[in-house]
């Protein structure tokens, strides 16, 4: 069972509110993504469940038992750092031990559970090498098995992805989405990169300067966003806001359109616009263009199109999938 | 930078260091072996004659050389023992976040500063004696005889005194060995549910073995020749108490004018160095490949 409930929870670094106050629900078996731009607080809060850090106020409940007082190894979770943190001096096999070795388990009840967790994650020939001679993707595996041996309530991850190259990002995406399919505890995940957010989650919460934004499925925050934040930050390229008289005939003070939700044409459409940078990128193809009485704004173009710098083309929003925001960045849902 | 030619200019350019370097170490060392084949009293000047082996079969019979060598080998390690406990333990403690960090650790580096005579004389007029010294004061204080450190226990008095001198280098080699350690390997070990104890010999430790080695080589090369506060202090006694090998050389030469006899000594003292620090190497040298 791994079912957390923040209430209130705050942190203070001396005058500093880095978390002025979270409540938040992570049901048991959910894969719960904190996401937002570096410095929101996601890792504090992280780690703040985690318990490596001391809680300024609030409570923090793990299975409906108030942990806040509670040692990190307590509280009966496990931990993947950026950094992924192997000891360097252990071999694989010693470092995904060692959590059991710290618990007085017995050798034979060690030995099964490191070979059952290598097997997994298909680090049985690595088990006699120490941490400086795998690869980066090997190391993560190597932090992830030392996570798992521990049968923890709840896994947390600490942007585990950054440090690796691109397709090795995918694969492990991919692998720790199929990890978390298998083996059905909670997973509480932090990154910066709303791709991952996207692609991982059963639920994404939003934080900004501490605060949540929102929290919601992947698809809900993408079509309903709750503000200009979660609108801009969910979605890839950026949502184009427009402020003005556009804006106001559509009875809002900002209105956002997604690229993907834009129509082009060569001939004719609601805008006309002059295309300053074209990215092609076969399957798809994103137009940096300059419109006429709005300013620049983003298309993505499915497939290919002969465009480039001067053209000139024409823009047909998708009226249904207008976002419509106040003056305060507020989504406006009435009609 | 590869090409035949920048090579050679390299080797070059290299070369005038090197040689000098090469001279500055052979030259001595020559005279020295050379010295050490000859009959040389500086009582008896212009009759200079070759000996062959006798100076070392007379430095290497003496009764003195095996009672310095002792006490050489006794130096040596429990000031090391006592030097790498106590840096550890100050480093572990200067890398809290303790109130007047800056000041303590300002305090803890100073004795390093202090030049062997006068860190002999200090403790030698200021502290260990035995009618006008701190220690000899607060014993009486207490009612107790006062110890009198340089006639009761001669040896143990030198090694507090070069310990005192070498605890900074340890603390600054083990301090920044300490402050390199990832934040993350502790927290890691903390989620392990690994406590303090369990973290220091884990993590701590095995982190701290490249530094520990470092400073096992370097201040054993240091140790091997201490001389300065042995002959502020004891001058070798009371009878050969104190005397190292270092201090053993030092009589000869100089009170004895034995010149001949000194250079055996010396050459002795390096082949021993040399002993000293083969083993070293091979005994922890391994953890410097890693």
């Amino acid at each position: 069972m791994g079912a957390i409930r923040l209430e209130k929870v705050r942190k203070t670094f001396g005058n500093l509110d880095v978390i002025p106050g979270v409540d938040l629900d992570i049901n048991d078996g959910e894969f719960v993504v904190f996401v937002g731009p570096s410095g929101c607080g996601k890792s504090t809060l992280l780690r703040l469940i985690a318990g490596l850090e001391d809680v300024s106020g609030g409570k923090i409940l793990i299975d409906g038992t108030d942990v806040v007082d509670a040692s990190p190894a307590k509280r009966g979770l496990s931990m993947v750092f950026q950094s992924y943190a192997l000891y360097p001096h252990m071999t694989v096999y010693n470092n995904i031990a060692f959590g059991l070795k710290m618990a007085g388990e017995s050798k034979a009840v060690i030995e099964e559970k490191v070979r059952n967790a290598a097997d997994i994650l298909n680090l049985t020939d690595y088990l006699d090498r120490r941490p400086g001679a795998l690869s980066g993707g090997q190391r993560q595996r190597v932090a992830i098995g030392r996570a798992i041996v521990r049968n923890p309530a709840a896994f947390l991850f600490d942007e585990p992805l950054s440090n690796l190259d691109a397709s090795l990002r995918v694969n492990m995406r991919l692998e720790i989405t199929a990890l978390h399919q298998s083996l059905k505890t909670t997973m509480v995940y932090v990154t910066h990169d709303q791709v991952e957010a996207m692609t991982m989650a059963n639920k994404i919460v939003v934080l900004q300067a501490g605060r949540v934004e929102q929290v919601g499925a992947p698809m809900e925050l993408y079509n309903r966003p709750a503000n200009k934040f979660v609108a801009g930050f969910i979605g890839s390229p950026k949502m184009n806001f427009i402020e003005g008289a556009y804006a106001g005939q559509r009875n809002s003070h900002t209105l956002g359109i997604r690229p993907e939700h834009i129509a082009v044409s060569t001939e004719s459409g609601e805008i006309a616009a002059t295309v300053k940078i074209a990215e092609h990128l076969g399957a798809e193809t994103y137009l940096h263009v300059v419109a006429d009485d709005i300013g620049p704004m983003t298309v993505r173009a499915t497939g290919e199109m002969p465009l480039g710098e001067h053209d000139r083309i024409w823009l047909t929003p998708d009226a249904t999938r207008l976002h419509r925001f106040d003056a305060h960045g507020q989504a406006i849902t009435a009609p | 930078m590869s090409t035949r030619s920048s090579t050679l200019t390299g080797r070059i350019m290299a070369a005038p260091s090197i040689i000098i370097l090469f001279l500055w170490m052979i030259v001595p060392l020559g005279m020295t072996i050379y010295f050490s084949f000859l009959r040389y009293n500086l009582l008896m000047p212009g009759m200079e004659e070759w000996t062959g082996l006798d100076n070392y079969y007379f430095f290497l019979t003496d009764p003195a050389f095996f009672a310095s060598l002792a006490n050489t080998l006794l130096l040596v390690g429990s000031v090391l023992i006592i030097t790498v406990v106590g840096g550890i333990l100050l480093g572990l403690m200067l890398d809290q976040a303790i109130f007047g960090r800056g000041i303590l650790r300002l305090l803890i580096i100073a004795p390093f500063f202090i030049m062997p005579t006068v860190n002999a004389l200090v403790w030698k007029n200021l502290l260990m004696h035995p009618v006008s010294g701190m220690f000899a004061w607060i014993a009486t204080s207490f009612g107790l005889q006062p110890i009198d450190w340089f006639s009761e226990a001669p040896l143990t008095a030198i090694i507090i005194m070069v310990a005192w001198q070498w605890l900074p280098f340890a603390v600054l080699i083990l301090l920044t060995a300490l402050q390199s350690l990832d934040r993350d390997q502790r927290e890691a070990a903390q989620m392990d549910g690994a406590g303090p104890i369990s973290i220091f010999f884990y993590i701590t430790l095995p982190h701290l073995g490249r530094a520990i080695t470092v400073v096992i080589l370097i201040e054993t090369i240091f140790l091997l020749t201490v001389f300065a506060e042995i002959f502020v202090t004891t001058g070798g006694g009371p009878g050969l108490a104190t005397t190292n090998i270092a201090f053993l050389v030092y009589t000869q030469a100089l009170l004895q004018y034995d010149i001949g006899g000194a250079s055996a000594g010396g050459i002795v003292a390096v082949i021993l160095a040399n002993i000293v620090a083969i083993f070293l190497v091979r005994l922890i040298g391994k953890n410097l490949d890693r």
